[in-house]
C-alpha cells in the first residue's frame, strides 16, 4: 500500500494556494484547539435557574420516550427500579455496571430483584447504568466508557435504566464536556473510549417513515432521578 | 459504486411510472420535511448557529491540512492509526488489510456514505469477507441488492409490501407463515436476524459524522443503536471518513450537531450521539482493542479554493433531498450514484466528473428551497449552475440544445434587437393561440411540450407593456 499521506496533504495545499501553514497562523490555530472556546449557544437551558434546569430535562426526556421517577434518597432506587420493572412485567433480574456509585446503594434490601454486577451478556434483559451527566436542552444522557461503565450495557439490554443524581442535570453539551476535562484533568485531557450521549430509547423510521422504537438499541428508557435538593 | 448516472433520464421515467415508487415517497414531506419546520421554530437562535457553523467549516476549510495533521496526531496518541487514502481503491485494500490481519470472516457496518462511494462491500465479499449492514434501511437495500435511494433513509423509496417479501426471501429459516404486516413486525424480525451478527463480527465498520482534531475522536449520529453495538463489540473499529468531516474542536462538533438532526430528521438530537477516541483503555471494561480511521480524499483536494469549495461545508443532512420537488418526484435511485437530490447534483459531477453526471445539475427547477433549507448555507442553485455553464463550455450537451441556446444568447446580448424579437414572439404566439389559449405542441420543442402545455402569450412582451404605462402616466 502506497503511503498517501504527503501527497494528500501536498494536494490540499496546491488548492489552497500555499505551502505548510505559516508559524504564526498555525500558533493561532493551536490556540484555538487548547481553548476550545464556545459557539452561540441557545438559551433554552442556560436561561434557567437549577430547579427549572432539572424540570426541563424531565420534559425533553419524555418528549422523547424517555420515562423517569423521581426518588428524594439514593436508596430508594432499587424500589424503585423494581417497581418500575413490575410495573411492564419484566423480569425482576438485571445487570448492573460495575459502577461504585450503584455498588453503594441497597440492591439486597430487595431480595425478589436478581441484580448481577458486570459486563451486559445477550441474554441480559434489563441493565442498570449510572450516568456522567444529564443535558437538560434535549432531555439526553451522557456516559463514557471505563472501568465502571462497560459501553455495552447501554445497547445491549431490551431495557436500559440509568440513575441519575440532580447534580449531574447540567444546560447543556458544552457544560457536559466542561465536566469531563475537568474529571480527567491530570495528565492532560484524554477522552474516554467511548463517549454516549442517549436521547430516548432507540428508534427508526426506515419503514415507511414510521417511528418504531427498539430498532437495535434497548426498546425502553427509564431514567432514576435522584432529586436530593442538590443542583448543579 | 459504478456510476449509472448517463442513463438519468430513462432512470427518472422508469421511476415516474412506478406506482410503488409514487406511493413511498409520498411518505416523505408528511415526515422528514414537516417534523423539520417544527424543530427549527422551536429553536429561536437557529440562524445565529447556522452563522456559527459556517464559521467553523470555513475556517477549517482554509486550515485543512493543519487540522488533519492535529487530528492523526491525537488518534496516534491515543493508540489509534489514521490510513490517508487517496482513492477508493485505496482505501479498500486498506479496510481488506486490517480485515486479513484479524482474520475477519464477517464485518458489521453502520450506515457510511464513503463505504457506498468506495463500494467496499462488493469489494469486501469478491475478497471473502462478508459485510453484515445493520442499519434497517440500509440492510433492507443491501439483501435487495439495490443502492440507496436517500443519504439517511436508504429504503425511503419502498413500500413495506415490498420489505416483507425480501424478508420472507432471505430469512428462510424463520416460519414462512408468520405475519410480516406492519413496520413494528418486520423491525423486531431485523432485530432477531441481526443480534447474532453483531456479536459474531471480527471487525466494526462505521462512518463518521465528524472528526475532532482537539481529541483525534470520530463522532457519528445514528437513531437505531447499530452504530454503537457495531464498533463496541469486534475486535477493531474501522472509521470511514472524507478529509473534510474535521472540525477543530468538541464545542465546534457540537455547535454543528444541533443543527444535524433538526435539519435530517426533525428531532431535537439524534437518539445516540457516540463519540470514539482510540482503542479501549488498559482498565476498560469494553470497547474494541484497535481504533483505525480511514481517511479519503477520492477528490475533494481538488474543490478546496475553487468555485465548488463549499459544498466541502456539507453534513449530509439530506434537508435538500427532503425539500427538493425533483428529488420528491424521482427518488434518489435515478441519479445514478451515491449522493442524489441537490447536493448530489453537485457533488456527483465533482466527484465522477460532469462527463458522467452532466444531467443531474441539469436537473433542477431552480426553486431554491434547497438552499433556504441547508444548514450550512450552501448555494446549491448557483453551483448547479456552474456546472451547466461548464458543461456548456465543454461542448457536452447534444448539438440542437446548444444552438438553440446560441440562438438565444445572440438576442440577449442585444437588449435592441431581443425586445423587438421578444416583442414579435409574443404577437405571433398570441395570435396563434388565441383560440384554445396553449399549445399542445411546438416545434422544436417536443420532449417540453410531450408533458405540458405551453400557454398562450397574451400578445404583447413585458418590456413593451411596461412602456406603453410608462408612456401613459407622467412622471411624477
Amino acid at each position: 500500500m502506497s503511503d498517501s499521506r504527503a501527497p494528500i496533504l501536498d494536494a490540499i495545499r496546491r488548492s489552497l494556494r500555499r505551502g505548510a501553514l505559516p508559524a504564526e497562523e498555525a500558533a493561532a490555530c493551536e490556540a484555538r484547539l487548547a481553548n476550545h472556546a464556545r459557539n452561540p449557544v441557545p438559551a433554552r437551558a442556560t436561561s434557567l435557574p437549577p430547579r427549572e434546569r432539572i424540570a426541563l430535562f424531565v420534559r425533553m426526556a419524555e418528549a422523547v420516550n424517555a420515562t423517569l421517577t423521581r426518588v428524594k434518597r439514593p436508596e430508594d432506587v432499587p424500589a424503585a427500579v423494581a417497581d418500575y420493572l413490575a410495573q411492564f412485567n419484566l423480569p425482576p433480574r438485571l445487570v448492573r455496571a460495575p459502577d461504585p456509585a450503584l455498588d453503594a446503594l441497597p440492591w439486597s434490601a430487595r431480595p425478589l430483584l436478581e441484580t448481577r454486577r458486570g459486563v451486559a451478556e445477550r441474554t441480559d434483559l434489563v441493565g442498570v447504568t449510572g450516568c456522567f451527566a444529564a443535558v437538560a436542552e434535549t432531555g439526553t444522557l451522557m456516559l463514557h466508557s471505563g472501568a465502571a461503565g462497560p459501553t455495552r450495557n447501554n445497547f445491549l439490554p431490551d431495557t436500559h435504566i440509568a440513575v441519575v443524581r440532580a447534580g449531574q442535570v447540567v444546560a447543556t453539551y458544552e457544560d457536559g464536556w466542561d465536566r469531563l476535562r475537568e474529571a480527567h484533568r491530570g495528565d492532560g485531557f484524554a477522552m474516554p473510549r467511548t463517549v454516549n450521549f442517549i436521547t430516548g430509547p432507540s428508534r427508526t423510521a426506515d419503514i415507511e417513515q414510521k417511528i418504531e422504537l427498539g430498532a437495535h438499541g434497548p426498546r425502553r428508557l427509564h431514567i432514576v432521578l435522584i432529586d436530593d435538593g442538590e443542583a448543579a | 459504486m459504478k456510476a449509472t448516472s448517463r442513463a438519468f433520464k430513462s432512470n427518472a421515467r422508469r421511476a415516474l411510472g412506478d406506482p410503488q415508487l409514487q406511493r413511498a415517497m409520498t411518505n416523505l414531506r408528511s415526515g422528514f420535511a414537516a417534523r423539520r419546520a417544527v424543530a427549527v421554530s422551536q429553536l429561536p437562535e437557529w440562524e445565529a448557529l447556522r452563522e456559527a457553523a459556517v464559521a467553523i467549516k470555513r475556517h477549517t476549510l482554509a486550515h485543512l491540512d493543519f487540522y488533519l495533521e492535529a487530528f492523526e496526531r491525537r488518534v496516534v496518541e491515543r493508540g489509534g492509526a489514521v490510513h490517508w487514502c487517496r482513492d477508493a481503491a485505496e482505501a479498500n485494500a486498506t479496510v481488506l488489510a486490517i480485515c486479513r490481519r484479524l482474520g475477519a470472516r464477517t464485518v458489521t457496518k453502520g450506515k457510511s456514505m464513503i463505504g457506498e462511494e468506495m463500494g467496499l462491500n462488493d469489494y469486501l465479499e469478491a475478497n471473502g469477507v462478508a459485510p453484515v449492514e445493520t442499519d434497517l434501511g440500509e440492510y433492507i437495500i443491501q439483501i435487495r441488492h439495490e443502492p440507496p435511494s436517500h443519504i439517511i433513509a436508504p429504503a425511503v423509496h419502498l413500500v413495506k409490501e415490498q420489505i416483507a417479501q425480501s424478508f420472507r426471501e432471505t430469512h428462510r429459516d424463520l416460519d414462512p407463515a408468520r405475519q410480516l404486516k406492519d413496520a413494528r413486525q418486520m423491525c423486531d424480525e431485523a432485530r432477531a436476524v441481526l443480534r447474532p451478527r453483531f456479536l459474531a463480527a471480527d471487525v466494526g465498520i462505521t462512518g463518521a459524522n465528524f472528526l475532532v482534531a482537539e481529541t483525534g475522536s470520530s463522532i457519528i449520529v445514528t437513531n437505531e443503536g447499530n452504530g454503537d453495538l457495531t464498533q463496541t463489540l469486534p475486535k477493531a473499529h474501522v472509521v470511514l471518513a472524507s478529509l473534510e468531516k474535521v472540525v477543530p474542536t468538541l464545542e465546534d462538533a457540537t455547535t454543528i450537531l444541533r443543527l444535524l438532526a433538526r435539519s435530517a430528521t426533525g428531532q431535537e438530537f439524534s437518539t445516540y450521539t457516540t463519540v470514539s477516541t482510540g482503542p479501549r483503555r488498559p482498565d476498560d471494561a469494553d470497547g474494541p482493542g484497535e481504533y483505525h480511521v480511514v481517511l479519503l480524499d477520492n477528490g475533494r483536494s481538488a474543490l478546496l479554493g475553487g468555485e465548488f469549495e463549499d459544498m466541502l461545508r456539507c453534513i449530509r443532512c439530506a434537508a435538500c433531498l427532503n425539500h427538493c420537488p425533483v428529488y420528491q418526484a424521482i427518488g434518489g435511485q435515478s441519479y445514478g450514484w451515491v449522493y442524489p437530490g441537490p447536493m448530489g447534483a453537485v457533488l456527483t459531477p465533482s466527484l465522477i466528473g460532469i462527463e458522467e453526471a452532466g444531467h443531474l445539475p441539469n436537473a433542477s427547477t431552480f426553486c431554491g428551497r434547497c438552499e433556504e433549507v441547508c444548514p450550512m448555507k450552501i448555494p446549491l442553485p448557483k453551483m448547479m449552475r456552474h456546472w451547466r455553464e461548464r458543461e456548456f463550455q465543454r461542448h457536452l450537451p447534444p448539438r440542437p440544445y446548444r444552438l438553440g441556446l446560441a440562438v438565444w444568447a445572440f438576442f440577449a446580448r442585444r437588449p435592441a434587437l431581443y425586445r423587438p424579437a421578444a416583442d414579435l414572439a409574443a404577437r405571433l404566439l398570441g395570435a396563434l393561440g388565441r383560440a384554445r389559449g396553449r399549445f399542445r405542441a411546438l416545434p422544436l420543442a417536443a420532449g417540453w411540450t410531450r408533458t405540458r402545455d405551453l400557454p398562450a402569450p397574451e400578445g404583447r412582451s413585458f418590456m413593451s407593456l411596461w412602456a406603453a404605462r410608462r408612456a401613459a402616466r407622467p412622471a411624477p
